[in-house]
């Protein structure tokens, strides 16, 4: 895409050329009485308009998921906390660190202690479980976390909505805002079933972020109910500051017992959606370039029929001296702002009805609720296609208009 | 038929015009065709007919979560109304380079007899069971990686063996494939005998991911299911049971509702292309008006002008959506044959025709009828005199 300050430039020549020569004198009168004609051909303009709308709409509603699905998960982490996998190993689930393992990071000095100068960590395990779906009765996966006793001291954001926080050591769990509103049987004060024992649900929480997704136990009570005793798939830390991270880096490297690695949670929660990002940007793109296709179609037919409305008009003033190129460029100007207009209007709709729209798809371990994002940037980028699709679309009928016979055209009926 | 010449003549009136219109109506019904394809590939992706009368047995908390322990085998063959049993571990690992992952999927001999339409040539799966280490590639397979029998196959997983490695070594024997569109997306797996990774493997033994049985006939499927969940209910190995299709239409959903981004998509295309289509029928017909007037005066029904100008705006929505379908026929064909993407469409169908053809009449009758009623209700006096 263009950069903004290319677009700029092109516009502050445009101007210059329409306020200095000529030539722009002739352009910006056909232009105005251009526009104020609209009205006439409000059919043709409105092709133009609705079309460019669409694509832009469809566009932006797109990038908008992938953008969504990448802030949310890059929300739930932070720099200054880290997270601690098995070597080689990407995700939680597939991760492994021992016991002993923690106990050694956990005390190493970049890790932040609290005033009882314990350090701010916890051991995590993840578990995906199968529930049913409240609407659709569909049995959907969810992520069962395991978090550490000082996880509240790691997120201080997270909210209790609903009930309280479980007891460590209980068969007690708390539900994500949107785990509690997806899955039936995640309401405060019912049970679940896991491994063949009852949970209680006796809370609800709200983290703003995709921890909305899961439900959250005690790392310990969930590792023997699923005899993974002696274990956690992850370690999640509070770093001191500002160069913490690096120097935790070089405590796990030096000491040789250790298989593990360190990276920021925001790197890591942020790369669990690239796939998804990555895909819906092509996805959008290709969708959006053949709308787009489609829409430079409708775009020099309406301008065509535009132009035939007017055949008169411009024969007349090219009769009375006016040059090829004021007639070029109004043509183009005209269908321009009309594609500005519609790029706004589709931005302003997907913006309208998408942006905060809720959307599920699926994460490493379960299903993940985001919101669609529909940022000024994603705006931007919909109007840029609008003014390309405007460019190319009026050039060629614009070029027509010019080079049709005067004579002819003043016989036009 | 004798009124396709004049239908022809309108439409050649102004040939620029009348061909920028069918190349938007192409074009929507190109990302109709393709966008349709994708929903239907979702939609059937693991949906068989034999599998209507397979149930998959999985952990009640999702397959892959937690293995099944073996035991489990006899309990569910002695439940009446299973007509055969296959199980499957799987061996995950990556093969070359890190992108590349790779699933075995050990099954014992029962699985060719419970999956007829698996087809393997019978040299072949005899060269499997002679094998200890042997599998079975799926063609996707074969021809991403270009493998010929004999080949080693060798992953790298997260999986300890007994030898204390963590890579597994496998002999390419043969390859298999399926005919129905739907279960390609298992072309992607190695089969392999679960003999030798229960041997070979130092955890889980003992186990399986899940269990696959048969029943008689679909009608039998929810009855047989509760049977075996009750058996295992309040273990600590509870299973959720259903037929393979609903299990696999379950996994699909879970990724999001790509039916309702298709509508909405859809729903602009076609709303802009109604509007499109719309004002240049209502344009062709309006310069024309003097000449449907002759018609009249000639003694052309009220009837046949609706009749010509329908048939009009229906020639140019279903000649630029023939060639829009058709068009998505070829890119969908070219896309597969690029085999990037983890599940190949599947061609444009049946079904994606029929709806498409039924939207394409829709239209065209949607976008003809205003015109045509203006030409009904059309006075011969006023439209010869120019008024």
């Amino acid at each position: 895409m263009a950069p903004w300050w290319l677009l700029l430039t092109a516009s502050a020549l445009l101007v210059a050329w329409i306020a200095l020569t000529q030539a722009g004198h002739q352009t910006w009168s056909m232009t105005k009485v251009g526009i104020t004609s609209i009205p006439r051909r409000l059919g043709a303009s409105a092709i133009v308009v609705v079309g460019i709308a669409g694509v832009v709409g469809v566009l932006i509603a797109l990038l908008a998921m992938g953008a969504g699905f990448e802030r949310t998960l890059k929300l739930t982490g932070s720099d200054d906390t880290a997270i601690v996998l098995q070597t080689g190993q990407k995700n939680e689930t597939g991760s492994t660190i021992s016991l002993d393992s923690i106990g050694a990071i956990s005390q190493m000095r970049p890790v932040l202690r609290n005033a009882r100068d314990e350090a701010i960590g916890s051991p995590e395990v993840v578990l995906s479980v199968s529930l049913p779906n409240r609407s659709t009765g569909l049995d959907a996966s969810l992520a069962l976390r395991g978090v550490g006793p000082h996880i509240w001291e790691l997120w201080p954001g997270i909210k209790i909505r609903e009930g309280r926080v479980f007891q460590p050591g209980l068969r007690e769990l708390i539900a994500g805002k949107d785990a509690s509103s997806r899955f039936s049987g995640l309401k405060v004060g019912s049970s679940v079933k896991l491994e063949g024992q009852s949970w209680a649900v006796v809370g609800a929480f709200d983290s703003g972020d995709a921890h909305n997704s899961e439900i959250w136990g005690d790392t310990q009570a969930l590792s023997s109910a699923y005899h993974r005793e002696g274990f956690a798939n992850s370690l999640i830390l509070r770093l001191k500051g500002p160069g913490a991270l690096e120097m935790l880096r070089t405590n796990v490297e030096s000491d040789p017992r250790l298989k593990v690695y360190v990276q920021t949670t925001r790197a890591y929660f942020g790369q669990q959606s690239e796939s998804f990002s990555r895909m819906m940007s092509i996805v959008g793109s290709a969708i959006g370039a053949i709308m787009a296709v489609g829409a430079i179609f409708g775009a020099i037919n309406a301008t065509y029929m535009s132009i035939e409305g007017r055949t008169r008009e411009i024969s007349t003033l090219r009769a009375l001296g006016f040059r090829r190129l004021p007639v070029i460029a109004s043509v183009l100007l005209e269908t321009m702002i009309l594609a500005a207009l519609g790029g706004t209007l589709g931005a302003f709709l997907a913006w309208a009805i998408f942006d905060g729209f809720t959307a599920v798809t699926m994460g490493q371990t379960g299903q993940i609720v985001f919101a669609l994002d529909v940022s000024p940037t994603l705006v931007c980028d919909g109007i840029k296609w609008a003014l390309a699709i405007g460019f190319v679309g009026g050039l060629i009928p614009a070029a027509r208009a010019a080079s049709q016979s005067i004579v002819k055209g003043l016989r036009a009926t | 038929m004798k009124f396709v010449p004049l239908v022809w003549a309108a439409l050649m009136r102004r040939k620029a015009r009348t061909m920028l219109t069918v190349l938007s109506v192409l074009i929507a019904f190109l990302l109709f065709g393709l966008l349709d394809s994708v929903r239907s590939t979702f939609d059937n992706a693991g949906q068989s007919s034999p599998g209507r009368s397979r149930i998959l047995v999985t952990p009640k908390s999702g397959m892959g979560t937690k293995p099944l322990p073996f035991s489990l085998l006899t309990q569910i063959t002695d439940i009446p109304g299973v007509m055969g049993i296959d199980y499957a571990s799987y061996v995950v690992g990556t093969y070359q380079d890190p992108k590349n992952s790779i699933a075995v999927e050990a099954h014992p001999e029962s699985f060719f007899q419970l999956y007829p339409e698996v087809s393997v040539k019978s040299e072949e799966l005899s060269a499997l069971r002679g094998t200890r280490t042997g599998v079975l590639a799926g063609e996707m397979l074969i021809h991403k990686f270009g493998w010929k029998v004999g080949d080693k196959i060798a992953l790298l997983t997260a999986q300890p063996r007994k030898d204390g490695s963590t890579v597994w070594t496998f002999d390419l024997v043969g390859s298999f494939h399926f005919t129905d569109e739907n279960m390609k997306i298992n072309e992607v797996l190695l089969y392999g005998n679960y003999q030798y990774v229960e041997e070979a493997r130092a955890q889980e033994a003992g186990t399986v991911t899940y269990y696959s049985v048969k029943v008689a006939s679909p009608s039998d499927v929810d009855r047989v299911a509760a049977l075996i969940d009750h058996a295992t209910a309040n273990s600590n190995h509870e299973t959720k049971s259903q037929s393979e299709n609903a299990w696999a239409n379950a996994q699909l959903q879970q990724y999001g509702d790509l039916g309702f981004v298709v509508t909405s998509i859809m729903g602009a295309v076609f709303f802009t292309l109604l509007l499109l289509t719309g004002h240049t029928m209502l344009r062709a017909v309006h310069e024309r008006i003097p000449e449907i007037a002759v018609l009249k005066t000639l003694g052309f029904r009220g009837k046949k002008i609706v009749a010509l100008i329908l048939f009009e705006s229906m020639s140019i929505v279903l000649i630029g959506a023939l060639i829009g379908l058709v068009t998505a026929m070829l890119a969908v064909t070219w896309v597969r044959s690029l085999e990037i993407l983890p599940i190949p469409i599947s061609s444009v169908g049946t079904d994606v025709w029929l709806r498409g053809i039924s939207a394409a009449v829709v239209l065209g009758i949607v976008v003809g009828i205003l015109p045509a009623v203006r030409g009904l209700r059309l006075r011969i006096v006023d439209a010869l005199s120019g008024r």
